[in-house]
């Protein structure tokens, strides 16, 4: 046999991944379902993971793809949660219309957030994206229409209606939630497939090698700050819907921005899995620790050092080197040698792009 | 006269946020370190300062012998030991890893000494005032912070530019591999640069601990503050630091005298006006 030319293909599904599609349908469906088969904390708790993914996603996108590493990503959080308040609470819009203009408001807002922060390079741009959270959450604070510094309710009626009874109100959060968590890694696989996401993991690998061939960095990174501010103000929105009280600490805290940060990082940032095996991990944890408070942060802490330090591609990361897993195929992979369609060793295999 | 008074305060306490600038510029500048941690390692410091006081019931600026040399060790020690293996390329791992200790320090401090707010007693030095006539007075206190900002300043100036280890600092900045090629160990001067940063962080930790309430949630606060204060100096310009800072501590000291609730909204605005006006900083340090 000749060296060249040899027979190759060039692959975007693998075998895996049209099985993970498969099991993963199947899964959804059992989600959806739960209100039926589960009781109301199993729903909760779902509910809780579903929008924490949704969250982790797009400071993935922002962080693993663009290289827009933000540690204010809490701005929107509470600049969705706050809307969704101005929305229902003061103009009367009903509650689920009211998520989707809220997720909107953090968008547009993002825009001009976007300009001042763009300023900012590398991890300078990091603490400049945390003062302006800080920013939102003071002047948030001194509005007293919204209750100032110690926040405000939904009203009675608003809150009956999402939905006559509690049981019911907390199905339609519980399929919300479901909805924005599955939509969120859609989005991020949809958009890592397209053209637009080879342009984002150019810019991230090369600033200048990507301008050079032709992608407008500024505008790429404009939209993936404002599409991921969308993403993150209406799961922001979600959560104060179900929490029902919300304040300028609690809505703008840092600590939506840490928590979201360790799921991406142990689940392994960059890859569409790392954040859902992340958010597992996460909660896994939460649940054994949640009594120890103190100690359950600074285990949450040391841990993500570690991850950092010793395996900077994290959980995720490390299952797909071993194995050669993946479930969302977003490379372009060049098989060199190989006929028959599907096979998954591949020893002369070789990525084209990442 | 009320507002010439507000804003000498806030020029005095401006040397507070420059000390607390300075580390974080020395590390950046010498090895491209953005630390995250770096407020909750001035808290880390103020409490230090808090057990060295109660445990020996020294006055609170004779604290400083211990807890200066004491940040020096931590400095050096967290760098040679954790921070090294993070730099190279990416900004991800130092950022992260910075981030996760911040987590680390506030909720062990949480843990040790609880969230309830602590303050140094420095024996009625916190509450005397000189007069300067014309109804104008001055606190003691805050002008010895102005003052031994400058002095720090001005020696950290004088490391800089008129020490061998301010040419290796210097050489490092400019470019890593050839400071390498000449024979200058990295991993020993990233960490030295680590301890004289926090070395200067554990001076301002005592006058922020004598000067004000502090407890183990403050940290983030004041690493904005710092941040702040280079951005606005401009970076890679010491005395630009000290400039930024003192900016930082009129607006908020003028936004305090409009309303308290806008003290540290002002600053924070003042900080982005100058990003959106002038993003190289109010005194960028000249092309060499």
């Amino acid at each position: 046999m000749t060296a060249l030319p040899q027979a190759y293909r060039v692959e975007r599904g693998t075998r895996l991944s049209r099985l993970g599609a498969l099991g993963g349908a199947g899964l959804l469906a059992l989600l959806v379902a739960m209100p039926w088969i589960g009781d109301s904390s199993d729903m909760r708790i779902i509910g809780e993971i579903a929008y924490y993914l949704a969250l982790a996603q797009m400071w993935n996108l922002l962080a693993g793809y663009a290289g827009l590493v933000s540690v204010g990503q809490q701005a929107f959080v509470g600049l969705g949660a706050y809307a969704l308040f101005v929305f229902a609470a003061v103009l009367g819009v009903p509650p689920l219309p009211a998520l989707l203009l809220a997720a909107l408001a953090a968008a547009v807002i993002a825009i001009p957030t976007a300009f001042v922060v763009f300023r900012l390079r590398g991890a300078y741009f990091a603490i400049g994206t945390w003062v302006v959270a800080e920013v939102y959450r003071l002047l948030f604070a001194q509005t007293s229409s919204l209750g100032g510094g110690s926040g405000m309710s939904l009203p009675a009626a608003i809150v009956r209606s999402i939905g006559e009874s509690r049981a019911e109100r907390e199905m339609v959060v519980y399929w919300v939630a479901l909805a924005i968590g599955v939509a969120a890694v859609a989005l991020v696989y949809l958009l890592l497939r397209s053209r637009h996401g080879l342009a984002l993991t150019a810019i991230r690998d090369s600033e200048v090698a990507s301008e050079s061939l032709g992608v407008d960095n500024f505008k790429t990174k404009l939209s993936i700050y404002v599409a991921a501010a969308f993403g993150t103000g209406l799961a922001g929105a979600l959560i104060y819907l179900q929490k029902l009280r919300i304040s300028p600490d609690a809505a703008f805290n840092i600590g939506w921005t840490a928590d979201i940060i360790f799921i991406v990082v142990i689940g392994g940032i960059g890859t569409i899995e790392g954040p859902i095996l992340g958010v597992l991990v996460f909660f896994v944890l939460r649940e054994l620790l949640a009594d120890y408070g103190t100690w359950y942060m600074i285990v949450l802490g040391a841990v993500a050092v570690a991850v950092m330090l010793k395996a900077p591609q994290g959980a995720w990361g490390l299952v797909a080197e071993r194995f050669d897993l993946h479930f969302f195929p977003v490379q372009r992979r060049l098989r060199l040698g190989e006929k028959a369609a599907g096979t998954r060793q591949a020893p002369t295999q070789k990525e084209v792009t990442s | 006269m009320e507002w010439l008074d507000t804003v000498i305060q806030g020029v005095l306490i401006g040397g507070l946020y420059a000390l607390f600038a300075t580390g974080l510029s020395l590390i950046f500048g010498v090895m491209r370190l953005v630390n995250i941690a770096h407020g909750d390692l001035i808290v880390l410091a103020a409490y230090l300062a808090l057990v060295a006081v109660d445990a020996t019931g020294i006055h609170p600026l004779l604290a400083l012998l211990i807890v200066v040399p004491l940040m020096f060790g931590v400095g050096y020690a967290l760098q040679r030991g954790l921070l090294n293996f993070t730099l190279g390329g990416d900004i991800l791992p130092p950022l992260l890893v910075t981030f996760g200790i911040s987590i680390i320090i506030q909720n062990a401090l949480l843990e040790i000494f609880s969230p309830d707010s602590r303050r140094l007693q420095a024996a009625g030095l916190e509450t005397a005032s000189i007069h300067l006539g014309g109804g104008l007075a001055v606190g003691t206190f805050p002008l010895i912070i102005f003052l031994a900002a400058l002095a720090i300043i001005g020696l950290m100036q004088l490391l800089f530019y008129r020490t061998k280890l301010g040419r290796a600092f210097r050489a490092t900045s400019d470019d890593q591999e050839t400071a390498r090629l000449m024979g200058i160990d990295n991993r020993h001067l990233f960490a030295l640069a680590m301890a004289v940063a926090l070395a200067v962080v554990a001076v301002a930790s005592v006058f922020l601990a004598v000067y004000t309430n502090f407890d183990p949630t403050i940290g983030p606060g004041r690493l904005l503050y710092a941040f702040e204060a280079v951005i606005v100096g401009g970076l890679g310009s010491l005395w630009g630091t000290l400039a930024g800072g003192v900016i930082l501590g009129v607006a908020q000291s003028i936004g305090a005298k409009i309303d308290p609730g806008w003290q540290i909204l002002a600053g924070h605005l003042a900080f982005l006006a100058v990003l959106v006006l002038r993003p190289q900083g109010l005194f960028p340090r000249m092309a060499s």
